[in-house]
Protein backbone atom coordinates (compact mmCIF):
# COMPACT_ATOMS: atom_id res chain seq x y z
CA UNK A 1 0.00 0.00 0.00
CA UNK A 2 2.80 2.52 1.10
CA UNK A 3 5.61 2.09 -1.67
CA UNK A 4 8.92 1.62 0.14
CA UNK A 5 10.79 4.00 -1.80
CA UNK A 6 8.34 7.14 -1.24
CA UNK A 7 8.90 9.29 1.74
CA UNK A 8 6.25 10.69 3.54
CA UNK A 9 5.29 13.73 6.02
CA UNK A 10 2.76 13.88 9.08
CA UNK A 11 1.01 16.02 6.98
CA UNK A 12 0.08 13.03 4.30
CA UNK A 13 2.16 13.69 1.87
CA UNK A 14 4.46 11.55 -0.04
CA UNK A 15 7.78 12.30 -2.43
CA UNK A 16 8.90 9.79 -4.56
CA UNK A 17 12.66 11.05 -5.60
CA UNK A 18 14.52 10.01 -8.92
CA UNK A 19 17.33 12.27 -9.56
CA UNK A 20 17.00 15.64 -8.72
CA UNK A 21 13.27 15.82 -9.10
CA UNK A 22 11.24 14.73 -6.17
CA UNK A 23 6.91 13.54 -7.45
CA UNK A 24 5.04 15.13 -4.94
CA UNK A 25 1.37 13.71 -3.56
CA UNK A 26 -1.03 12.48 -1.09
CA UNK A 27 -1.10 9.60 0.60
CA UNK A 28 -3.85 6.73 0.27
CA UNK A 29 -5.00 7.59 3.86
CA UNK A 30 -5.35 11.09 2.85
CA UNK A 31 -7.42 10.71 0.15
CA UNK A 32 -9.84 8.08 2.68
CA UNK A 33 -9.70 10.36 4.97
CA UNK A 34 -11.22 12.96 3.04
CA UNK A 35 -13.52 11.16 0.43
CA UNK A 36 -15.01 11.82 -2.63
CA UNK A 37 -12.53 15.06 -3.73
CA UNK A 38 -13.95 17.31 -6.07
CA UNK A 39 -11.48 20.14 -6.12
CA UNK A 40 -7.71 20.16 -6.61
CA UNK A 41 -6.22 23.56 -6.17
CA UNK A 42 -2.45 25.11 -6.44
CA UNK A 43 -1.48 27.81 -5.14
CA UNK A 44 1.63 29.39 -3.58
CA UNK A 45 0.18 31.93 -1.03
CA UNK A 46 -1.84 34.30 -2.53
CA UNK A 47 -1.18 33.15 -6.38
CA UNK A 48 -2.01 30.78 -8.65
CA UNK A 49 1.31 27.92 -8.34
CA UNK A 50 3.57 27.74 -11.48
CA UNK A 51 6.06 26.00 -13.07
CA UNK A 52 9.94 27.38 -12.11
CA UNK A 53 8.49 28.80 -8.90
CA UNK A 54 11.01 28.50 -6.19
CA UNK A 55 8.88 26.65 -3.02
CA UNK A 56 10.04 26.04 -0.01
CA UNK A 57 9.64 22.60 2.43
CA UNK A 58 6.72 23.00 4.73
CA UNK A 59 4.85 25.58 3.00
CA UNK A 60 1.14 25.58 1.32
CA UNK A 61 1.48 24.75 -2.31
CA UNK A 62 -2.44 23.90 -2.92
CA UNK A 63 -5.59 22.61 -1.59
CA UNK A 64 -7.40 19.19 -1.69
CA UNK A 65 -11.60 19.83 -0.92
CA UNK A 66 -13.49 16.99 -0.92
CA UNK A 67 -17.13 16.57 -0.12
CA UNK A 68 -16.79 17.03 3.15
CA UNK A 69 -13.66 18.69 3.86
CA UNK A 70 -10.94 21.14 2.53
CA UNK A 71 -7.10 20.23 3.26
CA UNK A 72 -3.89 21.84 2.57
CA UNK A 73 -1.30 20.40 0.92
CA UNK A 74 2.02 20.98 2.25
CA UNK A 75 5.41 20.20 -0.13
CA UNK A 76 7.48 18.04 1.12
CA UNK A 77 10.49 19.60 -0.06
CA UNK A 78 11.99 22.38 -1.11
CA UNK A 79 13.37 23.57 -4.96
CA UNK A 80 11.62 24.33 -8.37
CA UNK A 81 8.24 23.74 -9.78
CA UNK A 82 9.05 21.36 -12.97
CA UNK A 83 5.45 20.16 -13.62
CA UNK A 84 2.06 20.40 -12.44
CA UNK A 85 -0.33 17.57 -12.85
CA UNK A 86 -3.01 19.80 -14.41
CA UNK A 87 -5.20 16.75 -15.58
CA UNK A 88 -6.17 16.74 -11.53
CA UNK A 89 -8.75 19.55 -12.19
CA UNK A 90 -10.60 17.80 -15.08
CA UNK A 91 -10.46 14.32 -12.78
CA UNK A 92 -9.79 14.93 -9.45
CA UNK A 93 -11.40 11.65 -8.27
CA UNK A 94 -8.50 10.66 -9.75
CA UNK A 95 -6.99 11.47 -6.48
CA UNK A 96 -9.30 9.05 -4.71
CA UNK A 97 -8.39 5.73 -7.30
CA UNK A 98 -4.59 6.20 -7.54
CA UNK A 99 -3.21 8.74 -5.16
CA UNK A 100 0.18 7.37 -5.07
CA UNK A 101 0.61 6.79 -8.55
CA UNK A 102 -1.51 8.74 -11.58
CA UNK A 103 -2.30 11.23 -9.12
CA UNK A 104 0.38 13.42 -8.22
CA UNK A 105 0.64 16.89 -7.58
CA UNK A 106 3.24 18.91 -8.82
CA UNK A 107 7.31 17.93 -9.42
CA UNK A 108 9.86 19.36 -7.63
CA UNK A 109 13.49 19.65 -8.69
CA UNK A 110 15.25 19.36 -5.19
CA UNK A 111 17.15 22.48 -4.34
CA UNK A 112 18.31 20.61 -0.72
CA UNK A 113 18.30 16.81 -0.99
CA UNK A 114 19.36 16.65 2.47
CA UNK A 115 15.38 17.26 3.37
CA UNK A 116 14.68 13.97 2.45
CA UNK A 117 16.22 12.69 6.11
CA UNK A 118 13.55 14.87 7.76
CA UNK A 119 10.79 13.05 6.20
CA UNK A 120 9.10 9.13 7.36
CA UNK A 121 9.66 5.96 5.97
CA UNK A 122 6.77 3.99 5.18
CA UNK A 123 6.92 1.69 8.14
CA UNK A 124 7.34 4.70 9.99
CA UNK A 125 4.30 6.68 8.00
CA UNK A 126 2.14 3.70 9.00
CA UNK A 127 2.86 3.70 12.30
CA UNK A 128 2.33 7.20 12.48
CA UNK A 129 -1.27 6.76 10.82
CA UNK A 130 -1.89 3.66 12.98
CA UNK A 131 -1.22 5.39 16.20
CA UNK A 132 -2.97 8.80 15.08
CA UNK A 133 -6.77 6.61 14.40
CA UNK B 1 -10.38 -0.67 17.37
CA UNK B 2 -12.75 0.63 20.41
CA UNK B 3 -14.58 4.43 20.42
CA UNK B 4 -12.53 7.02 22.96
CA UNK B 5 -13.19 6.37 26.03
CA UNK B 6 -15.05 10.57 25.92
CA UNK B 7 -16.78 9.32 23.25
CA UNK B 8 -20.54 7.53 23.13
CA UNK B 9 -21.40 4.84 21.62
CA UNK B 10 -24.20 3.32 20.07
CA UNK B 11 -25.16 -0.44 20.14
CA UNK B 12 -23.96 -0.55 16.05
CA UNK B 13 -20.71 0.42 16.87
CA UNK B 14 -19.08 -3.11 16.71
CA UNK B 15 -20.46 -3.62 13.78
CA UNK B 16 -19.32 0.20 12.07
CA UNK B 17 -15.93 -0.68 13.01
CA UNK B 18 -16.12 -3.98 11.69
CA UNK B 19 -17.33 -3.19 8.24
CA UNK B 20 -14.58 -0.57 7.87
CA UNK B 21 -16.78 2.29 8.54
CA UNK B 22 -15.01 5.74 8.81
CA UNK B 23 -15.86 6.88 12.32
CA UNK B 24 -15.94 10.41 13.81
CA UNK B 25 -16.71 12.30 16.55
CA UNK B 26 -19.88 13.68 16.15
CA UNK B 27 -21.13 15.69 18.80
CA UNK B 28 -19.67 13.44 21.28
CA UNK B 29 -20.57 10.14 19.98
CA UNK B 30 -18.29 8.04 17.70
CA UNK B 31 -20.54 7.72 14.62
CA UNK B 32 -19.92 6.41 10.79
CA UNK B 33 -19.44 9.10 9.09
CA UNK B 34 -19.03 6.94 5.58
CA UNK B 35 -18.78 3.29 4.60
CA UNK B 36 -17.66 3.27 1.30
CA UNK B 37 -18.23 7.22 -0.79
CA UNK B 38 -19.92 9.56 0.76
CA UNK B 39 -21.21 10.41 -3.02
CA UNK B 40 -22.44 6.69 -3.81
CA UNK B 41 -24.12 6.56 -0.32
CA UNK B 42 -25.86 9.57 -0.90
CA UNK B 43 -27.09 9.06 -4.36
CA UNK B 44 -28.15 5.05 -3.31
CA UNK B 45 -30.29 6.93 -1.53
CA UNK B 46 -32.14 8.74 -4.11
CA UNK B 47 -32.17 5.94 -6.11
CA UNK B 48 -32.69 2.94 -4.52
CA UNK B 49 -32.42 2.62 -0.65
CA UNK B 50 -29.89 3.14 1.76
CA UNK B 51 -30.03 2.18 6.11
CA UNK B 52 -28.86 4.42 8.58
CA UNK B 53 -27.72 3.88 12.32
CA UNK B 54 -29.28 7.15 14.29
CA UNK B 55 -29.64 5.68 17.68
CA UNK B 56 -27.34 8.70 18.50
CA UNK B 57 -30.98 10.71 18.79
CA UNK B 58 -32.81 10.95 21.85
CA UNK B 59 -35.89 9.88 22.53
CA UNK B 60 -38.06 11.71 25.68
CA UNK B 61 -41.76 10.48 26.94
CA UNK B 62 -43.91 12.81 27.89
CA UNK B 63 -46.73 10.97 29.86
CA UNK B 64 -49.90 11.95 32.51
CA UNK B 65 -53.47 13.56 32.16
CA UNK B 66 -51.61 16.75 31.24
CA UNK B 67 -49.50 15.48 29.14
CA UNK B 68 -50.72 17.38 25.93
CA UNK B 69 -50.60 20.54 27.76
CA UNK B 70 -47.11 20.17 28.39
CA UNK B 71 -45.83 19.29 25.06
CA UNK B 72 -48.04 21.82 23.39
CA UNK B 73 -46.72 24.45 25.67
CA UNK B 74 -43.03 23.58 25.06
CA UNK B 75 -43.09 22.83 21.27
CA UNK B 76 -44.20 25.69 18.67
CA UNK B 77 -46.60 23.54 16.45
CA UNK B 78 -49.99 22.91 16.97
CA UNK B 79 -49.57 19.68 19.47
CA UNK B 80 -52.88 19.36 20.00
CA UNK B 81 -53.65 19.01 16.15
CA UNK B 82 -51.94 15.68 16.04
CA UNK B 83 -54.22 12.67 15.81
CA UNK B 84 -53.03 9.48 17.61
CA UNK B 85 -50.18 7.85 15.16
CA UNK B 86 -49.62 11.37 13.56
CA UNK B 87 -46.18 12.98 13.62
CA UNK B 88 -45.09 16.71 13.84
CA UNK B 89 -42.11 18.55 13.29
CA UNK B 90 -41.51 21.30 15.98
CA UNK B 91 -39.46 23.97 17.85
CA UNK B 92 -38.51 23.84 21.09
CA UNK B 93 -37.54 27.07 22.17
CA UNK B 94 -36.06 29.33 24.98
CA UNK B 95 -37.80 32.43 26.15
CA UNK B 96 -35.85 34.36 23.95
CA UNK B 97 -37.18 32.67 20.68
CA UNK B 98 -34.16 30.91 20.05
CA UNK B 99 -34.07 26.96 19.71
CA UNK B 100 -33.20 25.01 21.77
CA UNK B 101 -33.71 22.42 19.41
CA UNK B 102 -35.95 20.92 17.08
CA UNK B 103 -38.27 17.74 17.62
CA UNK B 104 -40.52 15.37 15.97
CA UNK B 105 -43.51 15.18 18.45
CA UNK B 106 -45.16 11.43 17.94
CA UNK B 107 -48.65 11.12 19.36
CA UNK B 108 -48.86 7.47 20.82
CA UNK B 109 -51.88 8.34 22.97
CA UNK B 110 -53.87 11.32 24.40
CA UNK B 111 -52.09 11.35 27.40
CA UNK B 112 -48.25 10.47 25.61
CA UNK B 113 -46.38 12.24 23.64
CA UNK B 114 -43.06 10.52 22.04
CA UNK B 115 -40.35 13.41 21.03
CA UNK B 116 -37.53 12.78 18.78
CA UNK B 117 -34.81 15.35 19.56
CA UNK B 118 -31.14 15.19 18.69
CA UNK B 119 -28.28 13.39 20.10
CA UNK B 120 -26.31 16.41 21.96
CA UNK B 121 -29.30 18.24 22.73
CA UNK B 122 -30.94 15.26 24.67
CA UNK B 123 -30.04 15.99 28.55
CA UNK B 124 -30.29 19.73 27.96
CA UNK B 125 -33.95 19.18 26.31
CA UNK B 126 -35.22 16.82 28.95
CA UNK B 127 -34.28 19.18 31.32
CA UNK B 128 -35.65 22.52 29.51
CA UNK B 129 -38.90 20.44 29.53
CA UNK B 130 -38.98 19.24 33.24
CA UNK B 131 -38.33 23.13 34.29
CA UNK B 132 -41.12 23.91 31.98
CA UNK B 133 -43.35 21.69 33.25
CA UNK B 134 -46.00 23.25 35.73
CA UNK B 135 -48.71 20.28 34.81
CA UNK B 136 -49.37 16.98 35.33
CA UNK B 137 -47.48 15.10 33.35
CA UNK B 138 -44.05 13.61 34.00
CA UNK B 139 -41.06 13.76 31.31
CA UNK B 140 -38.55 10.67 30.77
CA UNK B 141 -35.67 10.97 28.89
CA UNK B 142 -36.10 7.35 27.39
CA UNK B 143 -32.98 7.66 24.85
CA UNK B 144 -31.35 4.35 26.16
CA UNK B 145 -34.20 2.20 25.58
CA UNK B 146 -34.46 2.76 21.98
CA UNK B 147 -31.92 2.16 18.87
CA UNK B 148 -33.03 3.91 15.60
CA UNK B 149 -32.56 2.80 12.11
CA UNK B 150 -33.19 4.88 8.87
CA UNK B 151 -34.40 3.69 6.02
CA UNK B 152 -34.29 5.86 2.93
CA UNK B 153 -34.81 6.08 -0.46
CA UNK B 154 -37.27 5.09 -3.06
CA UNK B 155 -37.03 0.88 -2.37
CA UNK B 156 -37.58 1.83 1.08
CA UNK B 157 -40.73 0.05 1.69
CA UNK B 158 -40.07 -2.75 0.07
CA UNK B 159 -36.98 -3.59 1.90
CA UNK B 160 -38.62 -2.77 4.68
CA UNK B 161 -41.78 -4.80 3.83
CA UNK B 162 -39.79 -7.84 3.98
CA UNK B 163 -39.40 -7.73 7.23
CA UNK B 164 -42.62 -6.62 9.29
CA UNK B 165 -46.33 -8.12 8.65
CA UNK B 166 -47.29 -4.13 8.80
CA UNK B 167 -49.17 -2.93 5.99
CA UNK B 168 -46.18 0.08 5.32
CA UNK B 169 -48.17 1.59 2.35
CA UNK B 170 -50.98 2.32 4.63
CA UNK B 171 -48.73 4.33 6.87
CA UNK B 172 -48.67 7.83 5.51
CA UNK B 173 -46.25 10.86 5.44
CA UNK B 174 -45.41 12.13 8.97
CA UNK B 175 -47.55 9.22 10.30
CA UNK B 176 -46.90 5.98 12.57
CA UNK B 177 -47.28 2.44 13.75
CA UNK B 178 -46.20 0.58 16.40
CA UNK B 179 -46.07 -2.88 15.18
CA UNK B 180 -42.75 -5.58 14.66
CA UNK B 181 -39.72 -5.47 12.38
CA UNK B 182 -37.97 -8.87 12.54
CA UNK B 183 -40.54 -10.26 15.36
CA UNK B 184 -39.11 -7.62 17.44
CA UNK B 185 -41.35 -4.84 18.51
CA UNK B 186 -41.32 -1.32 16.70
CA UNK B 187 -42.01 1.77 16.44
CA UNK B 188 -42.08 2.71 12.56
CA UNK B 189 -42.75 6.30 11.52
CA UNK B 190 -42.62 7.31 8.20
CA UNK B 191 -39.99 10.18 8.76
CA UNK B 192 -36.34 10.84 7.57
CA UNK B 193 -34.16 13.38 7.29
CA UNK B 194 -32.84 12.81 3.59
CA UNK B 195 -35.99 14.54 1.83
CA UNK B 196 -36.59 10.57 0.14
CA UNK B 197 -39.59 8.52 0.95
CA UNK B 198 -38.50 5.96 3.70
CA UNK B 199 -38.82 5.06 7.39
CA UNK B 200 -37.36 5.92 10.72
CA UNK B 201 -37.81 2.98 13.40
CA UNK B 202 -37.22 2.34 16.89
CA UNK B 203 -36.27 -0.52 18.44
CA UNK B 204 -34.75 -2.95 21.22
CA UNK B 205 -31.15 -1.82 21.12
CA UNK B 206 -30.09 -5.37 22.24
CA UNK B 207 -31.97 -6.52 18.80
CA UNK B 208 -30.08 -3.66 16.65
CA UNK B 209 -27.68 -5.44 15.70
CA UNK B 210 -29.18 -8.52 13.94
CA UNK B 211 -32.49 -6.45 12.74
CA UNK B 212 -29.35 -3.97 10.94
CA UNK B 213 -27.89 -7.10 9.06
CA UNK B 214 -31.63 -8.28 8.78
CA UNK B 215 -32.46 -5.09 6.75
CA UNK B 216 -29.30 -4.87 4.59
CA UNK B 217 -30.03 -8.52 3.57
CA UNK B 218 -33.79 -7.56 2.73
CA UNK B 219 -32.70 -4.92 0.67
CA UNK B 220 -29.80 -7.01 -1.24
CA UNK B 221 -32.33 -7.13 -3.99
CA UNK B 222 -32.11 -2.83 -4.64
CA UNK B 223 -28.70 -2.38 -3.99
CA UNK B 224 -28.94 -1.21 -0.20
CA UNK B 225 -25.83 0.61 1.49
CA UNK B 226 -25.26 1.46 4.38
CA UNK B 227 -24.79 5.09 5.07
CA UNK B 228 -23.11 7.37 6.84
CA UNK B 229 -23.50 10.95 8.89
CA UNK B 230 -21.89 12.68 5.95
CA UNK B 231 -24.16 10.86 3.07
CA UNK B 232 -27.36 12.16 5.75
CA UNK B 233 -25.42 15.72 5.85
CA UNK B 234 -26.00 16.27 2.12
CA UNK B 235 -29.05 14.83 1.93
CA UNK B 236 -30.78 16.88 4.12
CA UNK B 237 -29.04 19.66 2.89
CA UNK B 238 -30.22 19.45 -0.90
CA UNK B 239 -33.93 18.78 1.09
CA UNK B 240 -33.14 22.07 2.90
CA UNK B 241 -34.11 20.68 6.37
CA UNK B 242 -32.51 22.25 9.20
CA UNK B 243 -29.36 20.94 11.12
CA UNK B 244 -29.08 22.25 14.83
CA UNK B 245 -25.77 23.82 15.18
CA UNK B 246 -25.94 25.13 11.66
CA UNK B 247 -29.63 26.51 9.95
CA UNK B 248 -30.91 26.76 14.22
CA UNK B 249 -29.49 27.69 17.67
CA UNK B 250 -30.11 29.75 20.72
CA UNK B 251 -29.47 32.88 18.59
CA UNK B 252 -31.77 31.98 16.04
CA UNK B 253 -35.52 32.05 15.82
CA UNK B 254 -37.74 30.22 13.85
CA UNK B 255 -38.53 33.55 11.59
CA UNK B 256 -34.97 33.81 10.81
CA UNK B 257 -34.45 29.87 10.09
CA UNK B 258 -37.69 30.78 7.31
CA UNK B 259 -39.34 27.98 9.83
CA UNK B 260 -42.34 30.30 9.89
CA UNK B 261 -45.11 27.26 9.29
CA UNK B 262 -43.90 24.95 12.57
CA UNK B 263 -44.79 28.36 14.62
CA UNK B 264 -48.69 28.26 15.49
CA UNK B 265 -48.80 31.75 17.73
CA UNK B 266 -52.81 30.94 17.65
CA UNK B 267 -52.82 28.02 19.60
CA UNK B 268 -52.51 29.79 22.92
CA UNK B 269 -49.39 30.15 24.88
CA UNK B 270 -45.92 28.85 24.36
CA UNK B 271 -42.14 29.31 25.86
CA UNK B 272 -40.74 31.38 23.28
CA UNK B 273 -44.03 33.03 22.05
CA UNK B 274 -43.82 36.73 22.98
CA UNK B 275 -40.34 36.99 22.05
CA UNK B 276 -41.50 35.92 18.61
CA UNK B 277 -44.43 38.16 18.64
CA UNK B 278 -42.43 40.99 19.59
CA UNK B 279 -39.88 40.02 16.70
CA UNK B 280 -42.23 40.12 14.33
CA UNK B 281 -43.53 43.39 15.45
CA UNK B 282 -40.33 44.77 15.44
CA UNK B 283 -39.19 43.50 12.48
CA UNK B 284 -37.18 40.18 11.34
CA UNK B 285 -33.71 41.02 9.96
CA UNK B 286 -31.96 38.02 9.31
CA UNK B 287 -33.34 34.70 6.54
CA UNK B 288 -32.30 31.87 5.63
CA UNK B 289 -31.84 31.79 2.32
CA UNK B 290 -30.32 29.13 -0.15
CA UNK B 291 -27.50 30.01 -3.08
CA UNK B 292 -25.65 28.06 -5.67
CA UNK B 293 -22.11 28.76 -6.50
CA UNK B 294 -21.68 30.24 -9.79
CA UNK B 295 -17.41 30.61 -9.85
CA UNK B 296 -15.39 27.42 -8.48
CA UNK B 297 -15.58 27.27 -4.81
CA UNK B 298 -17.79 25.61 -2.15
CA UNK B 299 -19.25 28.09 0.46
CA UNK B 300 -18.90 25.83 3.87
CA UNK B 301 -20.58 26.41 7.02
CA UNK B 302 -19.32 29.46 8.77
CA UNK B 303 -17.60 31.83 5.66
CA UNK B 304 -18.54 35.35 5.18
CA UNK B 305 -21.60 36.08 2.78
CA UNK B 306 -20.97 39.75 0.94
CA UNK B 307 -23.55 41.48 -0.61
CA UNK B 308 -22.47 44.13 -3.63
CA UNK B 309 -18.50 43.34 -1.57
CA UNK B 310 -19.80 44.25 1.49
CA UNK B 311 -20.39 41.83 4.65
CA UNK B 312 -23.73 40.76 4.23
CA UNK B 313 -23.92 37.69 6.14
CA UNK B 314 -23.07 34.17 6.63
CA UNK B 315 -23.09 30.40 5.37
CA UNK B 316 -24.77 27.91 8.14
CA UNK B 317 -24.10 24.41 5.97
CA UNK B 318 -22.54 24.44 2.14
CA UNK B 319 -21.47 21.16 0.36
CA UNK B 320 -21.28 20.07 -3.43
CA UNK B 321 -24.47 18.30 -3.75
CA UNK B 322 -24.15 14.86 -5.59
CA UNK B 323 -27.57 14.85 -7.01
CA UNK B 324 -27.78 17.77 -8.91
CA UNK B 325 -23.88 18.44 -9.30
CA UNK B 326 -23.89 21.81 -8.12
CA UNK B 327 -22.35 23.59 -5.24
CA UNK B 328 -25.09 24.58 -2.89
CA UNK B 329 -25.76 26.27 0.50
CA UNK B 330 -28.17 28.01 2.90
CA UNK B 331 -27.20 31.52 4.54
CA UNK B 332 -28.14 34.18 6.80
CA UNK B 333 -28.97 37.16 4.51
CA UNK B 334 -30.10 40.54 5.17
CA UNK B 335 -34.02 40.85 4.79
CA UNK B 336 -33.61 43.10 1.92
CA UNK B 337 -31.47 40.71 0.54
CA UNK B 338 -33.13 37.36 1.37
CA UNK B 339 -35.12 36.70 -2.17
CA UNK B 340 -33.48 34.42 -4.93
CA UNK B 341 -31.99 35.45 -7.55
CA UNK B 342 -29.33 38.15 -6.00
CA UNK B 343 -25.99 38.20 -7.34
CA UNK B 344 -23.49 37.19 -3.80
CA UNK B 345 -20.13 36.32 -3.07
CA UNK B 346 -19.10 33.77 -0.32
CA UNK B 347 -15.41 34.24 0.54
CA UNK B 348 -13.77 31.18 -0.01
CA UNK B 349 -10.36 30.91 1.77
CA UNK B 350 -9.99 34.82 1.84
CA UNK B 351 -11.70 34.85 -2.38
CA UNK B 352 -14.79 36.25 -2.86
CA UNK B 353 -16.38 33.47 -5.26
CA UNK B 354 -19.36 34.19 -6.77
CA UNK B 355 -23.17 32.93 -6.02
CA UNK B 356 -26.61 33.12 -6.36
CA UNK B 357 -29.39 33.05 -4.40
CA UNK B 358 -31.68 30.39 -4.93
CA UNK B 359 -35.32 28.99 -4.33
CA UNK B 360 -35.26 26.28 -2.30
CA UNK B 361 -35.24 22.95 -1.27
CA UNK B 362 -33.05 22.04 -3.98
CA UNK B 363 -33.92 18.93 -4.37
CA UNK B 364 -37.83 17.72 -4.14
CA UNK B 365 -38.62 14.50 -4.91
CA UNK B 366 -41.20 13.48 -7.70
CA UNK B 367 -44.43 12.34 -6.15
Amino acid sequence: MYPENYRYTKEHEWVRVEGDTGTVGITDHAQEELGDIVYVDFKYGRDTLKAGQQIEQGKTIGSVESVKAVSDIYSPVSGEVVGINDALAEKPEKLNEDPHGEAWLVKIRLSNPGEIANLLSAADYQTYIGAEK
Amino acid sequence: MLAAASLKATCLNAVHRSTGARMVDFGGWDMPVQYSSLVEEHLTVRKSVGVFDVSHMGEIDITGPEALKLTDFVTTNAAGRLQTGQIQYAGLLYEHGGFVDDVLVHKVSGDHYFLCVNASNQQKDYEHIREQNRFDAEVRLSSDDYAQLAIQGPNARATLQKLTPVDLAAIRYYWFTDGTVSGTAARIARTGYTGENGFEVYIDPAEAPRIWNEILEAGQAFGIKPCGLGARNTLRLEAKMALYGHEIHASITPWEADLDWIVKLDKGDFVGRAALLRQKEQGVHRKLTGFEMAGRGIGRDGYEVLADGVPAGWVSSGSPSPTLNKNIGLCFLPMAEARAGRAIEIVVRSQPVAAVTVETPFYKRAK
